[in-house]
């Protein structure tokens, strides 16, 4: 299992494609955590189920 | 994930490939979690959309992964995420995300 120091190289300069869910963690909350470890992302959609 | 979705996934893959990209999800519980994992590893597991049968292999993690919590800055996982941690079944959620993220860096 990847410890933290290694989850961090694995997301610093990747590319995120973020798939949020509008009752979990929407899109922009993900977003806005992944800028702290400079992952950019590519695409993002947040999935709603009513 | 549906149809549409699907397709504009497909896309974005075509367009940058899969090499350094990793793929985030904010399910709200394991059943969809899962679902998704598999959709962006083995694919689409419905068998109904572009990404039927497309093995992405792309890394796949859930935001209320603790690896993936410990390295965000917590002031901003405190605003944007710490609530719905309390509320969702974590450990069920990241269970199954990593069972599917392990099998498929298996699949070759």
């Amino acid at each position: 299992m990847p410890n933290g120091k290694e989850v961090k190289k694995m997301l610093q300069g990747k590319k995120a494609i973020i798939i949020g869910e509008r009752d979990g963690v929407a899109s922009p909350a993900i977003e806005a955590c992944l800028k702290t470890v400079d992952a950019t992302p590519i695409y993002s959609l947040t999935q709603c189920y009513v | 994930m549906d149809l549409e979705d699907q397709g504009l996934l497909k896309r974005v893959i075509d367009e940058n490939g899969t090499d350094n990209v990793v793929v985030i999800l904010g399910s709200p519980d394991e059943e969809s979690a899962r679902v998704y994992a598999e959709t962006v590893t083995s694919g689409d597991p419905s068998w109904a959309g572009p990404l039927a049968g497309v093995s992405l292999r792309l890394p796949v993690y859930h935001i209320l992964e603790k690896e993936m919590r410990d390295e965000i800055d917590p002031a901003i996982y405190e605003e944007h995420v710490a609530m719905m941690e309390m509320v969702l079944d974590t450990e069920e959620i990241t269970r199954a995300v990593r069972e599917v993220r392990e099998k498929g860096s298996d699949l070759g």
